[in-house]
């Protein structure tokens, strides 16, 4: 059921087992309405592995991503991260874990307005506990190895979209995950910036080993990954690792 | 995040928003001004009260003679004459009494060379100047060898001396009372007002018998108008009283079950419901300036629950690269607290302000203290923690993934 690994003695970084999320929203007759988003969802990523989801919208592939990302919790199922039960980790636990493991990028950037990239940059690690110039410190030669070392002092609003992204993904950096979760990272930018975000990926992925999952509806996108899940309507449709070839042949 | 760190970010979101920072903390400002105003404007009548009760001398009694009615019209206390300096020499020798000073007063025109000046003028014995806690300021008081051969010597209170002579030292000059000669032998410290406004610095002080006798007349020789009757500490004040009123009673030949044909009043205790009363006036006045700062906590939260709403994204992105809640709620209380101290202290600064540029124009007695200022201080810190705990609780319970979502 699960793909077969190249290296099957790797310990996963996320092991996932049944996962299933449901929503339950008021409606007007009071009766709540159930809504469920994932269904029995299994998937194991291990350390290393670029990975894409794909799906329509709709199809549970953000919600997949906030679980994972430890924003939301499940309704069932498990979720280990790094061989660790997510759900008996307390929410202290968890931020530790957002701060010291995951990086996260989005579309929408989210970045704090009205605060320099450096800021932006430094904040996770002020939340990690490092004082204000030793984090300015090290956001700085963050900046400087994405290549936006001129830009620090620039607010979120001077900087083009694929800077503001740039900015986002040495924010996600800044404290040496092990992990990034990429939702739609592209998906505000024009196809060229794009190409240089998705180059960016592939090269952290490639040099420093670092694990992505990326979610996206864009098949050029998607390419970059060497292994493609689709999810729709909460389950998961295909899972296999992918190669140049057979991504030509799928396009 | 360390708390250095946090009010860090506390002080940056304050100054990103400086319009709505500065009116919330413009609630805090008037709450805590008005605190401080109001507390030393009630300090400073209370000192101002208690000044006028020492002023006039310690455990005082005043005996009057009783009031008269003649066919169902009745006169007031003082109408008749019926204590007499007699009187007053038994009270003197009571166990409980330490002195006694009995007073005939009228009014009299004072002259010196060209200047005159109409004053209050006040025969009495040589005790009426530690009985009333006098001292001097030139000269000293009338001796008792005075009052026994009623000599023309007399004693100025400040106000008088001043107006009667300027610049020109009065002891050892001569005055004419109501045209008759005077030696002036003495002026007094000046007091300043008794508790009934009463300038006791505009007066003439004569020897009892000279008055008598030479200037203000007596209908019935040997009466006074009323005396000054000190008891000899505070603890015996009800034991005097309960003595002269047995000693005058027994010495007017009041039968039992008639009324008393005199008053005896106790300043002590007059005094005391003063002080009470400034008291609670004071406390009133504090009371009211705590509803505005009160008022202020409310805006505080008022603003920062606006602000959590709209910073719920801000939130949910902090959260998401790890924030965890107490440092979403440190955040936020800290900002609560910013508000308070920097209002708190713009307030004292505004408080003291007020409060001199009060003294000044309406020429009140002011009085500050560091308690007061430390008082109100807290009082806002308290505030913002309060009124602050609820709404940054309300931002560090927030769900990541919603606060995110939120638009």
């Amino acid at each position: 059921m699960y793909p077969v690994k190249s290296d099957t003695s790797t310990k996963p970084l996320i092991h996932v087992e049944n996962l299933c999320k449901n929503y339950s929203l008021g409606s007007s007759t009071g009766d709540p309405i159930n809504s469920q988003v994932l269904f029995d969802v299994c998937l194991d990523i291990n350390p290393g592995e670029f990975v894409a989801i794909m799906g329509h919208s709709g199809s549970g592939k953000s919600t997949l991503m906030n679980i994972l990302g430890c924003l939301d919790t499940p309704t069932s199922g498990h979720y280990w991260l790094a061989e660790r039960d997510v759900a008996s980790l307390s929410s202290d636990e968890l931020a530790r874990i957002r701060n010291r493991y995951i990086g996260f990028v989005f579309q929408g950037f989210n970045l704090l307005k009205r605060m320099t990239a450096l800021d932006n940059v430094a904040t996770p690690l002020l939340y990690a506990g490092l004082n204000r110039s030793r984090s300015r410190k090290l956001a700085l030669e963050q900046l400087r190895r994405t290549g936006l070392e001129n830009f620090a002092l620039h607010q979120p609003n001077q900087l083009s979209g694929g800077q503001q992204q740039r900015v986002a993904i040495s924010r996600a950096l800044v404290n040496q995950p092990q992990l990034i979760l990429a939702d739609e990272p592209t998906g505000n930018l024009d196809s060229q910036t794009s190409s240089e975000i998705m180059a960016l990926f592939d090269q952290l992925n490639r040099e420093q080993g670092i694990t992505i999952v990326l979610v996206t509806h864009e098949n050029e996108i998607a390419a970059y990954a060497n292994r493609l899940i689709r999810l729709k309507d909460g389950h998961v449709i295909h899972d296999e690792s992918q190669t140049p070839e057979s991504i030509s042949a799928t396009i | 995040m360390n708390l250095y760190t946090i009010m860090g970010e506390a002080l940056r979101a304050l100054r990103l928003n400086l319009l709505r920072t500065g009116l919330t903390m413009l609630g805090m400002i008037i709450g805590v001004a008005a605190v401080v105003l109001m507390l030393s404007i009630g300090q400073g009548a209370q000192s101002k009260i208690n000044e006028s009760i020492t002023s006039m001398g310690s455990n005082l009694f005043i005996v009057l003679p009783g009031a008269t009615s003649s066919g169902g019209l009745s006169f007031g206390s003082g109408s008749v004459r019926t204590l007499t300096v007699g009187d007053s020499e038994a009270i003197a020798d009571l166990l409980a009494v330490k002195a006694t000073a009995p007073v005939i007063s009228g009014t009299a025109q004072l002259n010196f060379g060209a200047n005159n000046w109409s004053t209050i003028i006040t025969g009495t014995t040589p005790d009426y100047f530690s009985v009333g806690g006098w001292s001097m300021d030139s000269g000293s008081f009338f001796s008792a060898s005075d009052l026994r051969s009623a000599t023309r010597v007399a004693v100025l209170g400040k106000i008088t001396a001043t107006n009667l002579f300027g610049d020109v030292e009065p002891t050892g000059k001569i005055i004419r009372i109501t045209n008759r000669p005077f030696i002036v032998v003495g002026v007094l410290a000046a007091k300043g007002q008794s508790l009934s406004g009463r300038d006791q610095d505009d007066n003439v002080f004569i020897p009892l018998t000279t008055s008598e006798r030479q200037i203000t007349g007596n209908q019935f020789p040997g009466s006074i108008r009323y005396m000054t009757v000190q008891g000899e500490s505070a603890e015996v004040m009800d034991e005097a009283e309960a003595e002269i009123i047995q000693l005058l009673r027994q010495r007017h030949r009041i039968r039992d079950g008639a009324e008393n044909d005199f008053t005896v009043r106790n300043l002590t205790a007059i005094a005391e419901v003063a002080t009470g009363a400034a008291k609670i006036m004071s406390i009133m006045l504090g009371a009211i300036a705590s509803v505005s700062l009160l008022v202020g906590g409310i805006g505080i939260m008022n603003i920062m629950l606006v602000s959590v709403t709209e910073r719920t994204r801000e939130i949910g992105i902090r959260m998401a690269i790890g924030a965890n809640r107490q440092a979403i709620l440190a955040q936020f209380l800290l900002e609560a607290l910013m508000i308070c101290i920097l209002g708190g202290l713009a307030g004292v600064i505004l408080g003291i302000s007020g409060a001199w540029m009060v003294s000044q124009l309406a020429d009140m007695m002011i009085i500050i203290t560091f308690g007061m200022v430390a008082l109100a201080f807290a009082f806002a810190s308290a505030i913002g923690i309060f009124f602050g705990y609820y709404p940054a609780r309300k931002a560090a319970l927030l769900k990541p993934v919603e606060a995110l979502r939120y638009e």
